[in-house]
């Protein structure tokens, strides 16, 4: 009927014999029950680890951003770095539930939810450090376009920094609408199973009364495809616009025309690491081996490879263009990555960076799920050490050599740097236990098509010669289905 | 909102349903809708539903957001406070592109979901009738609303010939309230004791 079809050759994308409500029980399983004791001590981490990173933001603010180990040359270190790194982890699930939904991938719909989620919480964390890092964040209200009694003075729209503010803030709302409209029919699957009156109360209260009519399928669909295409261009624009932080200043390391790219690629590279961190624990402990399976894992592993080796490219083209331009300035602050007093900090980058993802090319590795958990966090190492090289090793070495400085975070830069982890991953262990971590809705939608058990009904299909499948099929959608859709 | 009758045909594959869909059509029965726990391609075509309007309201909210963004910067930038950055021209479009962009993809997002809930009449604690709890699991529901020319026994016959798996007679308010689906709502608790329901 209106179902398209699709090659035994292909993959399945859920495993298993399954119905609807297998799928339903499946994914709600680990809301309706109790959680287990890996649970409890995960998120009693996480709240540690929040709260640590509380003490150590309230103790930057009573005293001031001395407590950091910034200093007078290197006067941006590890908060814009964690910034950087955080945003740039958001990328892969704008990437997966809007890139792919254009591309039509269909194994986007086993991770999207928890990808896209973690999107929203990595978000979240990236904006505390330039929020904390203004120093009076009093007065962090200033940065927006309001009328005021100071003039009225505006912020300067020329500049990246503002530029920044507009794109994290836009680009965290967006995430937020577009999870949340997909989290819509999953949370009145949940509603309409409720057992308990509070349960009945809440999944009732924020499904908004969706019952699933076709108008509203209709309307839904439309969203998500809106959406999609506003927030492709957006999620390019994000990691360019925080590249240009650094790109539109003028300072040797920082003032190259490649970093809008090189930072969207390292982005999505960086965060399909923490999706695979993410998800291979996920699958493990809520039993979901059936719906995030070893395609899926695959499928992302190339996606690190092939951005990895753009971000290798990139490197290297900085480091022919450091040569190239002749500028001294530059040269010299290059080969001090190499060869200067944080040679470690960049061999570290190269390691984890270059040298590593290029396993992937071993098809036996990509499906290895040990190998890709070790190298998920390796890769995710080696992009924070990516941010930490441009911003340190650039500053670290300005104009004036007797200003030279080498920098060491504090015990405030790293308890802030904690706490953002906890404030990550509390929100995901909360999301985990509370919300269907796979769209529900979606897997339904594919389950007909790439089903393990009901890809067996496509033998049949492909027994017959192609003119009678050609014709009948098209005389099907003809008849009753009309065009098939996006998804 | 009136409190209506209703018989109410569940199925348990997209292919007997489209037949009902097809059918329902010529047999003057008044077709209420139809639920489904994840989209069916087509249905909406194959009811004769036209194509939604959305996106051309995201449009404009994103041309709303163009000259909202464009026209504060300028209003700020050349007339409001002026000021002179190293001699460069007090409206520079190149700089504005990035903050126009996002605000317009900014504009046109939440106008789009904004007409999606209101269009779709779904808010926070709005409750509406759930004719069958698995219409959101596994079963696609159709609601023939019962009018003079339909009678109960009629429609449920029909039902069964098309193959529907499970069938009930229903009185439903069609609208939707704000409400608790935690407890029946107030005409629900009428038509239990037996009352009589004002529609």
């Amino acid at each position: 009927m209106s179902l398209r079809y699709e090659s035994i050759v292909r993959e399945p994308l859920i495993n298993g014999t399954k119905d609807f409500h297998q799928v339903t029980e499946d994914i709600v399983r680990p809301i309706e029950g109790k959680p287990g004791t890996l649970w409890y001590i995960g998120l009693y981490i996480s709240v540690a680890m929040l709260l640590f990173g509380v003490f150590a933001v309230f103790w930057e603010v009573y005293w001031g951003i001395g407590v950091w180990g910034v200093n007078k040359t290197v006067d941006w270190a590890w908060a814009i770095t964690n910034f950087v790194w955080w945003v740039g982890i958001g990328h892969a699930g704008t990437l997966i539930s809007a890139i792919l939904l254009l591309f039509r991938q269909g194994w986007r719909t086993g991770v999207n939810r928890a990808a896209e989620a973690m999107t929203i919480f990595a978000v979240m964390c990236a904006g505390q450090f330039p929020i904390w890092h203004v120093g009076r964040v009093w007065d962090v209200f200033f940065i927006f376009p309001y009328p005021n009694t100071r003039g009225p003075v505006w912020p300067n729209f020329n500049s990246p920094l503002l530029w920044d503010v507009f794109a994290v803030g836009t680009y965290f709302t967006v995430s937020v609408l577009f999870w949340y409209a997909g989290l819509i029919p999953d949370l009145a699957t949940l509603r309409d199973r409720a057992k308990t009156k509070l349960r009945k109360f809440l999944y009732g209260y924020f499904s908004f009364g969706w019952t699933g009519n076709v108008k509203s399928w209709q309307r839904i669909e439309a969203l998500f495809l809106v959406l999609a295409a506003l927030a492709t261009p957006l999620v390019l624009s994000v990691h360019s616009v925080v590249s240009m932080d650094f790109a539109t200043s003028v300072i040797p390391g920082w003032h190259t025309t490649i970093f809008p790219p090189y930072f969207v690629a390292g982005a999505i590279f960086s965060g399909f690491a923490m999706v695979q961190t993410l998800l291979i624990v996920t699958r493990k402990i809520l039993h979901l081996e059936e719906y995030i399976t070893l395609g899926h894992i695959e499928a992302m592993n190339k996606v690190i490879m092939v951005t990895g080796s753009i971000v290798a490219m990139a490197y290297c083209s900085e480091f022919f263009v450091a040569w190239y331009s002749g500028d001294y300035g530059e040269g010299g602050q290059f080969w001090w990555r190499v060869d200067g007093p944080y040679w470690w900090a960049w061999w570290c980058l190269i390691t984890c960076n270059v040298i590593c993802p290029q396993m992937f090319w071993f098809k036996k590795l990509r499906r290895n799920i040990a190998f890709t958990f070790y190298m998920s966090i390796i890769i995710n190492i080696g992009m924070w050490f990516e941010r930490f090289v441009i911003i340190v090793l650039s500053l670290y070495h300005d104009w004036i050599p007797s200003s030279w400085t080498y920098f060491s975070p504090t015990w405030a830069d790293m308890g802030f740097y904690i706490g953002t982890f906890g404030l990550f991953f509390t929100c995901y262990f909360l999301f985990a236990k509370y919300l269907p971590v796979i769209a529900i809705h979606e897997i339904k939608h594919v389950l007909r098509v790439s089903g393990e058990s009901y890809k067996q009904n496509m033998k049949a299909i492909e027994a017959q010669p192609l003119t009678d499948f050609v014709e009948r099929a098209s005389h099907e959608e003809h008849v009753s289905t009309g065009v098939g859709g996006i998804r | 909102m009136p409190v209506k009758n209703f018989v109410v045909g569940c199925f348990a594959e997209e292919g007997g349903l489209f037949k009902a869909v097809k059918k329902v059509r010529t047999s003057g029965f008044k077709l209420h809708d139809v639920y489904s726990p994840y989209p069916v391609h087509g249905l909406d075509e194959a009811m004769g539903m036209r194509q939604t309007s959305l996106h051309t309201a995201g449009f404009f909210y994103g041309l709303f957001g163009v000259i909202a963004a464009l026209g504060g910067m300028a209003f700020c930038t050349v007339h409001s406070w002026p000021l002179n950055f190293d001699g460069k021209p007090h409206f520079p479009l190149p700089a504005f592109i990035p903050i126009t962009f996002e605000f317009t993809v900014l504009v046109s997002s939440v106008g789009m979901t904004l007409t999606f809930c209101w269009l779709c009449q779904i808010m926070p604690g709005v409750k509406k009738h759930i004719f069958h709890p698995r219409q959101t699991d596994d079963l696609i529901v159709m609601a023939i609303e019962l009018t003079k020319d339909a009678q109960a026994e009629e429609v449920k016959k029909w039902f069964t010939d098309l193959g529907a798996v499970e069938i009930s007679e229903q009185k439903a308010e069609t609208g939707w309230w704000y409400g608790n689906f935690a407890k029946p709502a107030k005409y629900e608790q009428e038509i239990e004791s037996g009352e009589t329901v004002t529609s």
